[in-house]
C-alpha cells in the first residue's frame, strides 16, 4: 500500500467554500425559471385517520390555482418499497401520522397556494393511533398495515412488528453462568431528527412528452431519478435529475418526500413547479431516526472479562415497514471480542413520520445501551473503563458479534490513544464526571462512476455522481492529484447530473471518499496508461517500456530509451495530434470498505440545583484509515460528536396523548448551539484499510455513535445516579437527584 | 395589507383606531414571525420606528426613559443605563440572537404578553413605569399593573406604549435577572427571576423586589420573597426563605418546556442566584 503521499494529508482550501460564504451557492430552493408555479402541501392534523373524502373543487376554482392533486392522482406502483415511498409523499386512503400529506396545490404564487389549501375540504374519520414502540408492539395495538408482520413471529407481538433479526454466536446462558457480575438494564431513547439547516426544496418540470427535469437537494440524485420515474411511470432516461448544493443531509436526504409531488403537479399544470418545505413540515413529515426501547444484559468476571452479552432492541420507525434495527443489532457488541453473544432486534411501525437514515442509522442507541451497562459493570467492579475495554476489544482476526472476521482495525489503537491522552488524567472539578464510550460503524462501498478528462492545458476535469455532503470534491481532487502526480489546484471535480455520468449509489454509509476515491484512482490510472501510450508514440518506443513517475511519463529503464520525462501538461498539449482527447473513467462497486471504531471521552458538569448538564471538555479518537484532508475529517468527527451530544441531552420528538407532534421547530426541538459546546478535540488515528489503495476508511458516521453513552456515563459519575433514558433533559436529571 | 409609517403618536393612535385589523411594528421580531407562521394576518401594519423620541434613551429625573423602538443592542451599548439598571439590560439582551438584538425592543417584549418574556420580571423588579398614548391622551402606568394573561395586556383600544421609564435609584442598589433554559442561548425561559435590591451601610438588605417569569399566566411580583431578604446580609437562611416564597407563588403549567414540579423548584433557584448577583452589584460582600 502507498504510504508516502505528496497531497494526501494536506489541508487545501475547499473548492465550494467561497460560493457558500458569499451566498452564490445554489441550494434546493434557489433555482427559479420563467413561468414557474409555487406549490404547497396540505397535511393531516390527525395521528391516524381514514380519508373519507377530499373536495378540491373550491381550491381549483380559486384564481391563480393551476393544479391540485391528491393520492388519487398517483397510479399504483408494483414495487412495494416504491409504493411506501409514494404513499409517504401523498396519503392514499388513510393519513397515517400528524403531518402526512393529503393534497397539494400549484399556483401562481405562494400566497395563492396557501389560500387554496384552506379551500380544500377533507373529511376524516379518526382512527385509534399508537406512537410508543412498546405499545405499538404489544398485541392489540392499532396496526398500521395488515399483512406485513415479520414471518416467524408469534402472537406475542402485534402486526406492527415488521422485522426481526438475531446475530451472535456461542451460548449466552453458558456465558452468563461464568460471570461474577451480571447487569441487566432497560433503556429508552427518543426519536431525533437529522436537523439539517436546509429544508427539502426542489424545482420540477415534467412535460407532456414525458421528459422531465428535476433540481433538488438530495444525497442521491440517481436514487431520486429511479424512485420518481417508477412512481411517475416514466423511463429513467427521460428524467434528468440535478443535485443542488446541499445544506446538510446526515442521512435524511436519502429518500424523497416532495419530489414526486412536485413532478405530478408539474405534469398536471404543464408548467415548472417549485416546492419547498417549511421547517415545521421538515419536522412533521420528513424522516427522523428511530426511537428505541432496549434490554441489555452483560456478564463479567471480577477481572473485567465479558463472559456473555445479550441485547434486545425494539425500534419504532414510523408509519411504513422499514428495515433498520438490523444495523443496531449488528453494531451493539461490535467493539468486543466475545465468546457468547446474541443481539436481537425488532422493527416496529407507529403513527409517526416514516424514519429515514440518520448518521450510522440504528447504531447510536444500541451502543448507548451497551456502553452504559459496560460503564456500570466497571463502576461496580471498580475497574478502569479503558483498561476493561482494552481487555475485551475486538482486533484483527476477531470474529465479530455480527459474523465476519475483522481485518486490520483500529479500536485498540484508539483506546490506547485515549488512555495516554492528558484529558484522561486531568483532575475533575466538583459536580463533574468523566464518561468514556466506544463506537463503531460498518462503512459501505457501493456502485460508483467517475469520468476524468485531461485538458490540453494540463488541467483535469473530473465528474462524479455523488452529492458532496462532507467535502468530497476536495478529497476526490486530492486523490486524483496524488494518483496523477500533479498539483491539487489543477483539478476541478464536479458532481454531474444523472445524464452526464454513470449511476452512483446514494451518498451514505460513509462511502464516498472510499468508493469514489477508488474509482478516481482507477480513472486516473486509465488516463495514465493512455498518456504513457502517447509518450511511447512520440518517442517511438514500446508502450510497455514507459512508466509514470511524479506526474510524468519516462522510459522504464536505460534499455527502453534515453528521453527526458514528459509531463502530463506536455503530453496533454499535443494530444490532438497524438490520437485525440485523453480521458479515463471507471465504473465499479468496491466492497472492501473498512469498518471504523472510535472512542470518545467527555467531562460533564451537572448543576445539582437545576439538573443542567454542561459539556466541559470533549476528546474524540477515531481510526479513519487515512485522513485525505484532515480538516474535513476533524470536522466530521466534531460534527458527529455534537449531534450525539444533542441526542444525549435535549433532542426529542415530543408526542402528546393525541398523537400530535408538539415541537416541530428548532425552538423546542433543541439541537446544541455553539455556546453549549467546548471545542471538540478530534484525534485522528490511522490504521490503513487494506481494501483501499490509500488506506481510506469512511469516517463520517462513527463519531455519532459514542457520544450518547459517553455523556450518560459522565452524568452518572457527576451525580451518582445512572440515567436509563435519553434525552437527559434537566427536568429528568433534577427528578433523579 | 397596508403598511404605514406613523409620523407621530397621534397618527399611530388614529391608525389603530380605524377599526381595521391593525398591528404595530417596532422591531417586528414577534409580529413578522407570527405573520409568516400564518398565526396573524393584519390588514394594516403601523410602523412606529420613525416617531420622534421613540428611538431614544434619555436621562430623566435621575432615571432613564427608553423609547418603544429602542433595540436590545442599543440598550446594551448604553453605558449609563447599563451601570444603573444592569439587570434590566441583561434581561433584554437575552432575547433572541445577535441579529434579533438589532431589532427587538423591550417595549415589544412587554406588549407581546408572553408569561415567559425576559424583560418583564426585570422591569417589575425595577418598578418600571410605562407611558401610554391613546385616544384620550397620555397616561402613565406601573408595568406591573399592565399584565393581563398569556398574549394579553391591559392596554385599551387603540392604545400604545411610547416608552418605559426606569426610575432613579439610591446608592448601594443593584438588580439582576436570570432565566433557566435547557441550553445556553436562543431559547425561552422555563422559569426566570428579576431581583432588585437596596442595601444599607452595613450591607444588609434595605429594600428587595423579586419578580418571577414563566411560572404563572403573567410575570408575577413576589412580595414575600422580597420580604424574606429584607434585613439580611443575604445569608443562607434568608435565601432559603426567599426560595420558599418563590415556590409558593408559582402557578405554572406542565408542558413540553418543563413540568410544574421542575418550574417551581427552578424559580426559587433563579431568584436566589439573581439575588446574590444583585447584592454584589449593590456593593455587598458575600
Amino acid at each position: 500500500m502507498k504510504q508516502d503521499f505528496k497531497i494526501l494529508g494536506t489541508r487545501p482550501i475547499r473548492p465550494d467554500g467561497l460560493d457558500k460564504v458569499t451566498g452564490k451557492a445554489m441550494f434546493g430552493s434557489d433555482k427559479s425559471v420563467t413561468g414557474m408555479l409555487h406549490a404547497r402541501i396540505l397535511r393531516s392534523p390527525h395521528a391516524h385517520a381514514e380519508i373519507v373524502s377530499i373536495d378540491t373543487s373550491k381550491a381549483e376554482a380559486l384564481a391563480g390555482v393551476k393544479a391540485v392533486i391528491t393520492g388519487d392522482d398517483f397510479a399504483d406502483v408494483e414495487n412495494r418499497w416504491a409504493r411506501y415511498t409514494m404513499q409517504n409523499c401523498m396519503a392514499q386512503g388513510r393519513a397515517l401520522y400528524d403531518g402526512h400529506a393529503v393534497a397539494a396545490v400549484a399556483a401562481i404564487s405562494k400566497t395563492v397556494a396557501a389560500e387554496a389549501l384552506k379551500l380544500i375540504e377533507v373529511e376524516y374519520k379518526i382512527l385509534p393511533h399508537v406512537t410508543d414502540v412498546d405499545e405499538a408492539m404489544a398485541p392489540g395495538a392499532p396496526v398500521l398495515h395488515e399483512g406485513v408482520k415479520a414471518r416467524k413471529l408469534g402472537d406475542d407481538v402485534s402486526g406492527n412488528t415488521v422485522g426481526y433479526y438475531s446475530f451472535g454466536h456461542g451460548d449466552i446462558e453458558a456465558g452468563f453462568a461464568n460471570a461474577e457480575l451480571v447487569i441487566d438494564r432497560t433503556f429508552k431513547t427518543a426519536a431525533v431528527h437529522q436537523g439539517y439547516i436546509e429544508p427539502h426544496g426542489c424545482l420540477a418540470d415534467l412535460g407532456g412528452d414525458g421528459r422531465g427535469e428535476l433540481w433538488c437537494s438530495t444525497q442521491g440524485h440517481y436514487m431520486v431519478r429511479e424512485v420518481c420515474s417508477e412512481i411517475l411511470g416514466i423511463d429513467s432516461s427521460q428524467l434528468r435529475v440535478t443535485a443542488s448544493e446541499i445544506g446538510g443531509g446526515f442521512g435524511g436526504k436519502t429518500t424523497v418526500f416532495i419530489e414526486p409531488v412536485a413532478l405530478k403537479l408539474s405534469q398536471k399544470a404543464g408548467k415548472p413547479v417549485k416546492l419547498v418545505m417549511s421547517r415545521e413540515e421538515v419536522f412533521r413529515a420528513s424522516g427522523p431516526t428511530m426511537s428505541a426501547s432496549m434490554d441489555i444484559k452483560i456478564g463479567m468476571t471480577k477481572a473485567g472479562k465479558i463472559t456473555g452479552a445479550h441485547a434486545k432492541l425494539r425500534y419504532q420507525g414510523g408509519a411504513f415497514p422499514y428495515q433498520m434495527v438490523m444495523m443496531g443489532a449488528m453494531s451493539a457488541f461490535a467493539a468486543y471480542d466475545l465468546e457468547h453473544v446474541q443481539a436481537e432486534g425488532w422493527d416496529v411501525m407507529t403513527n409517526r413520520p416514516k424514519m429515514i437514515s440518520y448518521r450510522a442509522p440504528g447504531a447510536p442507541m444500541a451502543v448507548y445501551a451497551v456502553e452504559s451497562v459496560m460503564d456500570e459493570l466497571c463502576q461496580k467492579l471498580e475497574l478502569d473503563p479503558i483498561d476493561t475495554r482494552l481487555m475485551n476489544a475486538a482486533r484483527e482476526g476477531t470474529k465479530s458479534s455480527y459474523g465476519p472476521t475483522f481485518k486490520a482495525i483500529g479500536l485498540v489503537e484508539a483506546l490506547e490513544a485515549a488512555k495516554a491522552h492528558p484529558h484522561y488524567s486531568a483532575p475533575l472539578a466538583p459536580n463533574t464526571g468523566r464518561g468514556v464510550s466506544c463506537g463503531f460503524w460498518f462503512n459501505f462501498g457501493g456502485q460508483v462512476s467517475v469520468s476524468m478528462a485531461i485538458n490540453a492545458d494540463g488541467t483535469v476535469n473530473l465528474i462524479e455522481g455523488n452529492p458532496d455532503i462532507g467535502g468530497s470534491r476536495a478529497s476526490i481532487s486530492m486523490m486524483a492529484a496524488e494518483a496523477l502526480g500533479i498539483e491539487y489546484d489543477r483539478i476541478r471535480t464536479i458532481v454531474g447530473d444523472t445524464a452526464s455520468v454513470g449511476f452512483s449509489d446514494v451518498t451514505d454509509g460513509s462511502r464516498v471518499t472510499f468508493a469514489v476515491g477508488i474509482a478516481t484512482i482507477n480513472a486516473a490510472n486509465a488516463a495514465i496508461k493512455e498518456m504513457c501510450k502517447r509518450a511511447a508514440k512520440i518517442w517511438e518506443i514500446d508502450a510497455e517500456a514507459v512508466e509514470w513517475v511524479d506526474g510524468a511519463a519516462q522510459p522504464s529503464g536505460h534499455n527502453a530509451g534515453n528521453f527526458p520525462p514528459m509531463s502530463l501538461a506536455e503530453i496533454a498539449a499535443t494530444s490532438g495530434k497524438t490520437g485525440g482527447p485523453i480521458a479515463g473513467h471507471h465504473e465499479g462497486a468496491p466492497d472492501k470498505a473498512g469498518v471504523s471504531f472510535g472512542v470518545h471521552m467527555v467531562d460533564v458538569e451537572v448543576d445539582p440545583e437545576t439538573g443542567f448538564t454542561s459539556i466541559k471538555r470533549y476528546t474524540a479518537f477515531q481510526d479513519v484509515g487515512k485522513a485525505i484532508h484532515p480538516a474535513y475529517v476533524e470536522g466530521q468527527i466534531q460534527g458527529g460528536a455534537v449531534q450525539g451530544i444533542g441526542w444525549a441531552l435535549n433532542e426529542e420528538y415530543i408526542y402528546g396523548e393525541d398523537g400530535l407532534l408538539q415541537n416541530p421547530g428548532f425552538l423546542d426541538y433543541r439541537i446544541p448551539v455553539a455556546s453549549d459546546l467546548p471545542m471538540i478535540d478530534a484525534v485522528i488515528i490511522e490504521v490503513p484499510n487494506p481494501g483501499h489503495p490509500y488506506g481510506v476508511r469512511g469516517c463520517g458516521e462513527t463519531a455519532i455513535v459514542p457520544p450518547l453513552a459517553a455523556v450518560s456515563n459522565g452524568v452518572a459519575q457527576a451525580i451518582g445516579v445512572r440515567m436509563f433514558e435519553l434525552p437527559m433533559s434537566p427536568p429528568k436529571i433534577l427528578k433523579a437527584l | 395589507m397596508r403598511y404605514v409609517v406613523a409620523k407621530d403618536s397621534r397618527e399611530a393612535v388614529a391608525l389603530l383606531n380605524t377599526g381595521e385589523n391593525a398591528r404595530l411594528l417596532a422591531g417586528g421580531t414577534d409580529v413578522l414571525v407570527q405573520m409568516k407562521l400564518g398565526n396573524k394576518a393584519p390588514s394594516l401594519l403601523v410602523d412606529i420606528k420613525a416617531i420622534i423620541g421613540f428611538s431614544d434613551i434619555s436621562a430623566e429625573n435621575g432615571g432613564f426613559r427608553i423609547g418603544a423602538a429602542v433595540s436590545g443592542a442599543e440598550m446594551g451599548e448604553h453605558a449609563g443605563l447599563k451601570a444603573m439598571w444592569p439587570g434590566v439590560v441583561e434581561a433584554v439582551e437575552l432575547i433572541g440572537s445577535t441579529q434579533v438584538q438589532g431589532r427587538a425592543t423591550m417595549v415589544g417584549n412587554l406588549c407581546n404578553g408572553s408569561p415567559a418574556a425576559d424583560a418583564v420580571p426585570a422591569m417589575l423588579a425595577a418598578g418600571a413605569v410605562a407611558r401610554i398614548e391613546g385616544p384620550s391622551g397620555t397616561r402613565d402606568m406601573q408595568v406591573a399593573d399592565l399584565l393581563e394573561g398569556p398574549g394579553k395586556t391591559k392596554l385599551g383600544k387603540a392604545e400604545l406604549i411610547s416608552s418605559v421609564y426606569l426610575p432613579a435609584r439610591p446608592e448601594r442598589s443593584g438588580d439582576a435577572y436570570l432565566r433557566f433554559i435547557p441550553r445556553t442561548e436562543m431559547d425561552i425561559a422555563v422559569a426566570s427571576a428579576g431581583v432588585n435590591l437596596v442595601l444599607d451601610e452595613n450591607g444588609c438588605v434595605l429594600e428587595a423586589t423579586v419578580a418571577l417569569g414563566a411560572v404563572a399566566p403573567t410575570a408575577v411580583m413576589v412580595p414575600n420573597a422580597g420580604a424574606a431578604l429584607v434585613g439580611s446580609p443575604l445569608e443562607e437562611q434568608a435565601l432559603e426563605a426567599c426560595a420558599a416564597a418563590c415556590e409558593a407563588a408559582c402557578n405554572p403549567i406542565d408542558d413540553k418546556r418543563g413540568t410544574v414540579e421542575f418550574r417551581t423548584k427552578i424559580a426559587g433557584v433563579m431568584a436566589t442566584r439573581a439575588a446574590k448577583i444583585a447584592y454584589t452589584r449593590a456593593g455587598g460582600q458575600l
